[in-house]
């Protein structure tokens, strides 16, 4: 089918890809807190909030069985998400800020991702919890982190983030209809980004890494929030002679181990930029592959550009200095070029 | 009693399967023939039974880390559940759940559970897809008064109740959680009370008595399916073993067990009863014993000498589509 190109928000290529996932399958339902958010009562005649960020607005109206506000319960909504999602639903769960993770890691660590495993092969989970992530709002240290190293370090949970409001859309859907638990991170910085938008149908696949620039001399391998910030530093880069490849991870788990030795392989050179903090993490894994098997194509250290181990902070000075930026990465490559 | 002879006989067996299935494990544990953490259900029977009784494979229960009898009242294959506990290829969950994560979708038995409290929670997601789904369903979440502390617990009421889900929550209440009696924890007489935060109905039953349990949750079940909201069914009931094989309950006075276990029985009462109602005689429970007790050791004899898993298949089945 040919697509029409149009400009959404992130936000609202979210929106539109739940929209569509709802009217193709009567067994998606949304739940969370907020997500219709008042207005939604017979006889009111108030628009509802649809979510602290608006994301989910308008749907209480089109589908008034299937979204539901639950009480501030992080515990009880996903694990009664998960015993949905084994039994015939396949719900879209909302758990607002990443962070919350705290309150309702059980469902998550113990449950969606375990059930099909320890029942040997016979069950399956096939939930989408959608969770706000990182820094960029002010919101500091307790609704800013890049908690999905933890949820990508679990086994039977997959992981995604995408970068555009086109890769949000059909990431989206794709998560939805897979068969398997889905972590859907939505970058706060990245939310009321504009880009275009195809009208219609369209999944994107998980697993699958996106070529965002193509280069020669070094790879930056970002996601979510920082693919922007690679980009803008292959801009940079260019102006100084030095050709980067820019390469968007859009699945965490599963990696796309593949494309990221391709692009190693190409470039002889690696710079992972991650919004989390430096520990245990994706651009560590990322780190790791290149030279457990992609040794023989390094011609320089792999470098990680990341936030700092520490909490994310409040002043705006400060969250700056805290996330990765195009500066920081132009300094590292030009660093490793020296 | 409102009983007929075939669900008297029904009834007996599946408690005397769970009496005969824990006693067995007991033995092969202390042969050192089973591996693993193992928590038995002797004792409680009439409760799994007196509940799941009444339950099609539509229905849903989720259990605990006690969920060998919730498997066997729900109507699990017992071969397939002893050939699990030996970690074989033909287990139930192929080797790789094991007593805590004992489970068959095909039966609604949403699985054994090893974290306190998280099959509240499940439970209430199946009753969300029931009543969405309007297959006509219930969903029973089965745990212990120490799963009533857990944060899980109060969360799924709340939403169970603000739903009116088609749900019945039954607290096996044995006095211990763990090592600790649920008096010094809890500070209420009946967990049953608690309902009352969330408005719903409860209903306390003699868990030793399989009639009691049978009628109260019959009730809650009917208001269930009639649209009329869940329940929280307290049953009273006691743990005859310790809190898992091998426990030396040292903390536990002899007297206490003593008298739970020569007093008030559940399968004892159950004969009796029945018995006495006319409708069953001791030929016939005695007969029934006999084939529970062949049929264990039918699954014994086969899951000693079925295969064990492959080692290659240990990172299969994480996802569905696998090999990721």
């Amino acid at each position: 089918m040919t697509a029409k190109p149009r400009t959404l928000l992130f936000g609202q290529a979210i929106n539109e890809a739940l929209r569509i996932a709802m009217e193709s399958d009567p067994d998606v339902i949304v739940l969370g807190e907020d997500v219709a958010g008042g207005g939604a009562r017979a006889g009111d005649d108030v628009d509802e909030m649809g979510g602290v960020l608006g994301t989910t607005r308008g749907l209480v109206k089109a589908f008034p069985d299937r979204v539901l506000d639950t009480p501030i319960s992080e515990m009880g909504l996903l694990g009664t998400a998960v015993g949905a999602a084994a039994t015939g639903l396949r719900p879209v769960a909302e758990l607002m800020f990443i962070d919350f993770l705290g309150t309702c890691l059980d469902p998550l660590l113990n449950q969606a991702a375990k059930l099909r495993y320890m029942f040997g092969g016979k069950a399956r989970v096939p939930l989408t919890v959608r969770t706000v992530t990182g820094a960029g709002m002010q919101a500091a240290a307790q609704h800013s982190q890049s908690l999905y190293w933890m949820t990508a370090g679990i086994p039977g949970l997959e992981t995604v983030i995408p970068a555009t409001p086109h890769d949000a859309k059909g990431l989206l859907l794709a998560a939805i209809r897979d068969d398997n638990p889905v972590i859907f991170c939505e970058p706060k910085s990245l939310l009321f980004t504009a880009g275009e938008v195809p009208e219609g149908d369209y999944e994107v696949p998980i697993g699958k890494a996106r070529l965002v620039r193509e280069g020669n001399d070094v790879s930056l391998i970002g996601m979510g929030a920082t693919v922007r910030m690679c980009e803008q530093a292959a801009a940079q880069l260019a102006t100084e002679g030095i050709s980067a490849e820019v390469l968007d991870l859009r699945s965490l788990a599963p990696l796309d181990e593949e494309a990221i030795l391709a692009t190693l392989e190409k470039t002889g050179s690696v710079v992972v930029v991650d919004e989390a903090t430096p520990r245990c993490g994706i651009a560590s894994d990322v780190a790791a592959l290149c030279v457990d098997r992609g040794f023989d194509f390094l011609n320089a250290p792999v470098r990680r550009v990341t936030a700092p181990h520490a909490p994310v902070p409040f002043s705006k000075v400060l969250e700056q200095a805290y996330m990765p930026s195009a500066e920081r990465i132009v300094a590292t490559v030009r660093e490793l070029r020296a | 009693m409102n009983l007929t002879r075939a669900q008297l006989l029904d009834a007996y067996r599946r408690m005397r399967t769970i009496r005969a299935f824990e006693v067995k494990l007991t033995e092969l544990v202390t042969a050192g023939k089973m591996g693993g953490f193992m928590h038995l259900y002797a004792g409680e029977e009439a409760v799994a039974v007196g509940v799941c009784q009444q339950l099609g494979d539509a229905d849903f229960v989720a259990s605990t880390h006690r969920g060998h009898g919730h498997c066997i009242a729900k109507g699990v294959d017992v071969a397939g559940m002893m050939a699990e506990l030996f970690g074989r290829a033909t287990g139930c969950c192929k080797g790789k759940g094991g007593s805590m994560h004992i489970a068959d979708m095909d039966k609604g038995m949403l699985g054994a559970n090893g974290i306190v409290g998280a099959g509240i929670p499940l439970s209430t997601g199946a009753a969300l897809s029931a009543k969405l789904r309007h297959t006509g369903g219930v969903a029973v979440a089965f745990f212990g008064d120490g799963a009533s502390n857990q944060g899980a617990f109060h969360e799924s009421l709340n939403m169970a109740a603000n739903w009116k889900l088609p749900a019945i929550y039954v607290v096996e209440n044995n006095g211990w959680g763990e090592f600790t009696p649920t008096e010094f924890v809890i500070p209420v007489k009946d967990i049953a009370t608690r309902a009352g935060s969330y408005a719903m109905a409860s209903a306390i039953a003699d868990g030793m008595d399989f009639f009691d349990v049978y009628e109260k949750a019959g009730a809650a079940i009917a208001r269930a399916r009639a649209g009329d909201g869940p329940t929280l069914l307290e049953c009273k009931t006691y743990r005859f073993y310790g809190h898992f094989v091998g426990d030396p309950l040292a903390y536990r006075s002899k007297q206490e067990a003593e008298r739970w276990i020569q007093t008030r029985d559940p399968l004892d009462r159950f004969e009796r009863r029945a018995v006495e109602a006319g409708l069953v005689d001791g030929d016939d429970l005695r007969r029934i014993d006999k084939q529970v007790d062949d049929e264990l050791a039918a699954a014994v004899a086969a899951a000693e000498s079925a295969p064990l898993p492959d080692p290659a298949d240990v990172a299969r089945d994480v996802y569905v589509g696998d090999a990721r």
